[in-house]
């Protein structure tokens, strides 16, 4: 079977500053992956690269989402297709129900791959035994989305949307930051519980402790642009003992 | 080059077409001295070209084209009544009672009457008014219609609709609408037409002591329509003026409220929404409110959706007299660009007199936002469809305001109507 996604010598610029200088990754289906990496890196432009944020131009290399070219596609194709994005800074819609967002947001994806849309009164069932997994209070389906949300309370609606989405390829942009312990529980359970032999994910984190429940299958280190190690999930472990500056020299 | 040049703003043009309408009907309109005093404002004026402040942004050169007198008679009617009818059965509206304006003419025929509401025949305009739109009114009015509430008479909803059916026709309704000491009522004036055609409609509002009036207007004029409508409400001790207009029709319209609240703790709401997108097209939300008594309250939001080379006006004055401490005023002026060519002008102004006082107003005019967009479509959201809910959200808000559920539900199927146009 092919990757899901293969990633060769991606570079891409925001206005003439490079920021992804070659980019080499290959993620294979049912694989919990991890992306590591100090501040200013470039975890957060690959992980919008791939989701088809029009802001960064991609100035070399390739995409490939199963057997597409990712790169031409969309962003609502590249969702219909089976990836999601999980925001590290959710954004918030005033005026936009999180409930009516949720289900218009699926039946768009069912609609593009030909499939039956589900009715209100089925989707507020189906979001309301999601949300209950994630712990989530009842009144945040009827509320704006994100808007008045608590730091936490945005990052769970992220996995909220995942569950219900049901991605192949989920990117998870430093899902774990700023969540305090049990929040971070209840996100890292949330996607572990998505843990399928069709289901990817790509997990940018800084810290090892969301890894500990997620154990990839695989940890990548970035640096200026490129990754510079890749191990299993031992790597994650020697990061959070000895720092990113020992890898660093080593490559440099 | 070098020649002395000394501008001397003109701020009329030649009014002479209009007038000349005028004297051509006169017969038929019947003598009045108002209309012969308005005749003379005319005269001496002229229209306001963009020179003069007050329409600095709007228009009003392609007036003069629009001199037929109107249509009348039983095929005018059957016209009026193949556009009405399709559009209140559609709103739920067919039981309510109403009155038909067609063509600035009152229709008996299609007019259902209101066990609670008085209503009247106006033949003359009272009095020739300070300004063109009103002058032209009270010079060619056709009349309009008196409707009373008596005190304490909670009076229900009711319809004003006016139907244009084109022709280059011109319609000046004069109207005016009372409530008695604590009487309220809810009145959705409703403006549908087709073809090319002038509305200018003037309608007197006074409300007692303790009264409350809801007037949602909405503004579904033809695409070739000019249309004006001034509105003067005059609140009395503890009055409340509820007003809301949706304005989407027309190629020049302009919504004007003139508000005095006279009496205390007066409260007035001068709420609307304006949705503009053809090229050339211009929506003006103008208001005078003037606060002239203690503790008298103003709230005011307007938002304005404009795409293509549409142009949307707000100028917002509020007055407040030396008396009229207490006052709380507040103005917000929200405008979603969404294409390049699209413009909005905001005039907000503040006139105080008074030292205590809480007056503020704030404006916004942006474009989509492009963060909102790229989360919505990284969910799979098509951008089109990730706009539309954008735009409606931005519009939630100020059509939440309209409290009377019915009405607000036909504003909303009235955007949506709009939006799914697009």
């Amino acid at each position: 079977m092919s990757h899901i996604l293969t990633v060769s010598g991606l570079k891409a610029a925001i206005g003439d500053t490079p920021i992804l200088r070659g980019i080499d990754l290959v993620v294979p289906p049912g694989e919990i992956h991890a992306v590591m990496g100090p501040n200013g890196s470039g975890k957060s432009t690959l992980s919008y690269v791939l989701a088809g944020r029009a802001d960064y131009e991609v100035t070399g290399g390739s995409a490939t989402y199963g057997e597409a070219d990712l790169l031409e596609m969309e962003p609502e194709a590249r969702a219909a297709a089976g990836i999601f994005l999980a925001f590290q800074a959710p954004v918030e819609l005033p005026g936009v129900n999180n409930a009516n967002f949720l289900r218009t947001a699926l039946n768009a994806q069912r609609r593009a791959r030909g499939q039956d849309e589900i009715d209100a009164v089925a989707f507020l069932k189906l979001a309301r035994e999601a949300g209950k997994r994630l712990s989530m209070p009842d009144d945040m389906l009827k509320r704006a989305v994100n808007v008045g949300f608590s730091g936490g309370e945005k990052k769970r609606n992220e996995v909220l949307q995942m569950a219900l989405l049901k991605p192949s390829l989920a990117i998870l942009d430093e899902t774990d930051s700023g969540l305090d312990v049990d929040a971070l529980r209840i996100v890292a359970e949330g996607v572990r519980a998505l843990r399928a032999p069709d289901f990817s994910a790509l997990v940018i984190t800084h810290h090892q402790r969301l890894l500990e429940i997620l154990v990839p299958d695989r940890v990548h280190v970035m640096s200026k642009g490129r990754i510079i190690r890749s191990g299993d999930a031992q790597l994650a472990r020697e990061i959070e003992r000895e720092g990113y500056s020992a890898l660093i020299q080593e490559a440099a | 080059m070098s020649h002395d040049r000394r501008i001397t703003p003109r701020l009329g043009s030649d009014a002479g077409a209009l007038i000349a309408a005028f004297d051509a009907q006169r017969e038929a309109l019947g003598a009045a001295p108002v209309r012969e005093a308005a005749r003379g404002f005319l005269a001496e004026h002229g229209i306001p070209t963009r020179r003069s402040e007050a329409f600095r942004y709007t228009d009003l050169a392609a007036l003069a084209r629009f001199i037929a007198p109107g249509a009348q008679g039983a095929q005018a009617e059957a016209r009026a009544g193949a556009i009405l009818h399709p559009f209140l059965a559609a709103q739920g509206l067919a039981d309510v009672a109403r009155v038909v304006v067609v063509d600035g003419l009152v229709s008996a025929g299609l007019s259902v009457p209101s066990a609670e509401v008085a209503t009247t025949l106006v033949e003359d305009a009272d009095e020739p008014g300070e300004g063109a739109l009103l002058a032209l009114n009270a010079m060619l009015t056709r009349g309009g219609v008196s409707l009373s509430v008596e005190a304490g008479v909670a009076a229900g909803r009711m319809l004003l609709v006016h139907v244009a059916l084109g022709g280059a026709a011109a319609a000046h309704p004069r109207h005016s609408l009372s409530l008695a000491e604590g009487a309220s009522l809810e009145l959705l004036e409703i403006d549908l037409g087709e073809d090319a055609y002038l509305h200018n409609s003037v309608f007197d509002i006074t409300l007692a002591e303790d009264s409350a009036l809801t007037h949602v207007r909405i503004q579904n004029a033809a695409d070739e329509a000019l249309s004006f409508a001034t509105v003067r409400p005059v609140l009395q001790a503890r009055a409340r003026y509820e007003g809301f207009c949706l304005a989407l029709g027309g190629t020049t319209a302009r919504h004007e409220v003139r508000a005095r609240l006279e009496g205390e703790a007066a409260i007035a709401h001068v709420n609307a929404a304006q949705l503009g997108r053809r090229d050339g097209q211009v929506l003006d939300l103008t208001s005078e409110i003037a606060h002239l008594a203690f503790d008298t309250r103003s709230l005011q939001t307007v938002k304005t959706v404009l795409d293509g080379r549409a142009r949307g006006v707000f100028s917002g004055r509020i007055h407040v007299a030396r008396e009229a401490q207490k006052t709380d005023g507040y103005q917000l002026n929200q405008a979603l660009l969404l294409s390049d060519s699209a413009e909005m002008d905001a005039r907000p102004e503040l006139e105080i007199y008074a030292d205590d006082v809480k007056c503020s107003h704030g404006v916004t005019i942006g474009a989509l936002d492009e963060e909102q967009l790229f989360y919505m479509r990284s969910r799979g959201v098509p951008a089109a469809e990730a706009e539309a809910l954008l735009v409606r959200a931005f519009l939630a808000d100020v059509l939440s305001l309209v409290e009377a559920e019915a009405s607000r539900g036909v504003l909303e199927r009235v955007v949506d109507a709009w939006w799914a146009q697009a």
